[in-house]
């Protein structure tokens, strides 16, 4: 059990003003993982995946990144080094179409995306490449539409596209089921669930279904710092979580 | 995870979904009408060339715009500032090189102009990478009037409020001398805009272009796909410089004169009404709207010479308020009705 860590965090400091937002976090994700990140409302959950990802700088503490200090990198730099995430926003190119923006995302992947002579289409192995991962998020049928146009939950599934197509070591999944209507659910869970082996995730999620399906470990985040981690069992029968956690979810229910 | 379809011969659906993409850069009969017409103007209006000419030279200022803002979304009223260095910078050329082939050469002097501006449009464009659009205009807006208030005190070089007097430039590539009638500043005009347009043409249907796109529709992603986003604007905002630097450099060979109304506000201002006019996006607004601009001067010029502005105005605030995206929006618009219509029937 002595995977390869991808993706660690030393004493992670956020401060927003007079908060603590995220607050002294020590956290490692090896190889292959299927890590859940659950909290309460206003726990830090999508701070801590913005200073991960590189949209918030940290107050301190060090970021790394397949053992590189990444603290100081730009989200951009982040990208390349294979960080992937999605955004529990959509957070899509709207006049685009779904095929453009993979096409659009894997030339940045091979920086190929300075070119400016030849058309669009013209690298036929990037084509191919997005179709193929239209097939396999079941999406092909939407290839040539306006992104912006789409329905909801198929956005949600092309946000997960565009993370795949840039071949990440770690990919943070930002709620990808937030906001998407019941008999469109099943299919995220299903795309989640068969998510390549070779990247660790990380899952956001307030969706306990989702978690306790998709899950092999689970942090809780509470008040920003690190509350509990285990098992999905583990985390289920520790009457702490079940307080602070899963007895709100109870009363939300 | 996905290589193991690299290895394959692209799928039928994958070779069709590129001839899809690759279409969009395919030329259509409006686009190859257009250009027709524009070179047919020459024997359809002889005695309008010196306008045409003109309308031309607005149409790449307008164009210029079109790149930086209907495909970067980097909003600007700066515009004229590049115009007006690459009118003063080619006129300064012909003026002082004269006789000296190869310097007083027009089509040297285009690049000496759009090369000046060029350069100005890259020291400045790390000034626009920033803020809002609000903050964009207003930067855009002061580096425009700082460069009018330099070529208004360097009298001795630029001849201040008189303007540059003097701007003698030899015949195109030494062979076509300019002439009474416009001809050749006709001829000369359309040759650069079409082949400046070839260009952008090439550009914003490019990796590079869709890259601006995204960019414009949501910066944040942009960077979280690892994309170089300062790199693309400050390159995009030079090229656009050196577009405007080159419509400036036209204007003063053809008209043989710069002067300070080249760097003046509302040469940035008017631009900018022709690209919205047009509607900013297609490559093709900015022509359009040039074309449709000077003939509404002319021909309400002639019958209302007092109120011309008011009849430009009031087109100008019906269009923005009831069609969206300006004329080409409204065709596409069209279009894509009939197209509905017949794929319902």
């Amino acid at each position: 059990m002595s995977a390869k860590i991808l993706l660690e965090s030393r004493q992670l400091v956020k401060r927003f003003g007079g908060i603590l937002a995220t607050d002294h976090v020590d956290f490692t994700l090896p190889e292959g993982a299927r890590h859940a990140l659950i909290g309460p409302n206003g726990a830090g959950k999508t701070t801590f995946v913005n200073l991960l990802s590189g949209v918030l700088t940290p107050t301190s503490g060090e970021i790394f990144l397949d053992g590189v200090n990444v603290t100081g990198w730009s989200a951009r730099r982040r990208a390349h080094a294979g960080m992937a995430r999605t955004f529990q926003i959509n957070q899509l190119f709207a006049d685009l179409t779904p095929l453009e923006t993979l096409v659009l995302t894997i030339s940045e992947r091979e920086n190929a995306g300075w070119s400016w002579f030849r058309p669009v289409g013209s690298r036929a192995d990037f084509v191919d490449e997005g179709m193929a991962l239209l097939r396999q998020l079941g999406i092909e049928d939407i290839a040539h539409g306006r992104v912006g146009v789409l329905a909801y939950g198929k956005q949600r599934l092309l946000e997960i596209a565009v993370a795949l197509a840039q071949k990440p070591k770690v990919l943070l999944l930002d709620e990808p089921a937030a906001g998407v209507p019941e008999h469109e659910r099943e299919q995220i869970l299903d795309v989640v669930a068969a998510l390549p082996d070779n990247v660790a995730l990380i899952l956001i999620e307030h969706d306990m279904h989702l978690v306790f399906r998709f899950a092999k470990s689970i942090s809780v985040l509470v008040n920003g710092g690190l509350f509990m981690e285990g098992t999905p069992e583990e985390v289920a029968s520790d009457p702490r979580v079940r307080k602070v956690y899963l007895g709100e979810e109870e009363v939300n229910v | 995870m996905t290589d193991i379809a690299l290895s394959h011969r692209p799928s039928p659906e994958a070779q069709k979904a590129r001839a899809v993409l690759l279409g969009r850069s395919r030329w259509g009969v409006a686009e190859i009408a257009f250009w027709v017409i524009a070179a047919a103007c020459y024997f359809l209006l002889p005695t309008k060339l010196s306008l045409l000419s003109e309308i031309a030279i607005l149409g790449l200022l307008a164009l210029s715009i079109d790149l930086v803002l209907g495909y970067a979304g980097i909003v600007t009223l700066g515009q004229g500032a590049f115009f007006g260095v690459g009118a003063y910078a080619a006129g300064l050329a012909a003026k002082y090189g004269a006789g000296s082939a190869p310097w007083s050469d027009p089509v040297i002097g285009l690049f000496i102009g759009g090369g000046f501006a060029a350069l100005i449009g890259f020291i400045t464009s790390f000034l626009v990478l920033r803020g809002s659009d609000l903050t964009r205009l207003m930067v855009t807006l002061g580096v425009a009037l700082i460069v009018d208030e330099i070529v208004n005190q360097t009298k001795w070089l630029t001849g201040g409020s008189d303007g540059l007097q003097g701007v003698l430039p030899s015949a195109v590539l030494g062979i076509w001398d300019f002439d009474l009638y416009g001809k050749t500043a006709f001829i000369y005009s359309m040759v650069v805009l079409f082949v400046l347009f070839l260009l952008a043409r090439a550009i914003v249907k490019s990796p590079f272009g869709l890259s601006l796109q995204a960019i414009k529709g949501n910066p944040l992603r942009t960077r979280a796909i690892g994309m170089p986003v300062n790199g693309r604007l400050v390159a995009i905002y030079t090229i656009g410089s050196f577009y405007a630097g080159v419509a400036g450099a036209l204007a003063a060979q053809t008209t043989q004169f710069a002067s300070p109304d080249y760097v003046a506000f509302h040469r940035s201002a008017d631009a900018l009404l022709m690209l919205v006019f047009g509607g900013a996006g297609h490559l093709y607004g900015g022509l359009l709207g040039s074309i449709i601009f000077r003939t509404m001067q002319d021909v309400l010029g002639n019958i209302t010479p007092q109120y011309w502005q008011f009849w430009l105005g009031a087109t100008l605030v019906a269009l923005v308020l009831f069609v969206r995206g300006g004329i080409l929006g409204l065709l596409s618009g069209l279009r894509d009705r009939m197209k509905r219509k017949g794929d319902a029937a």
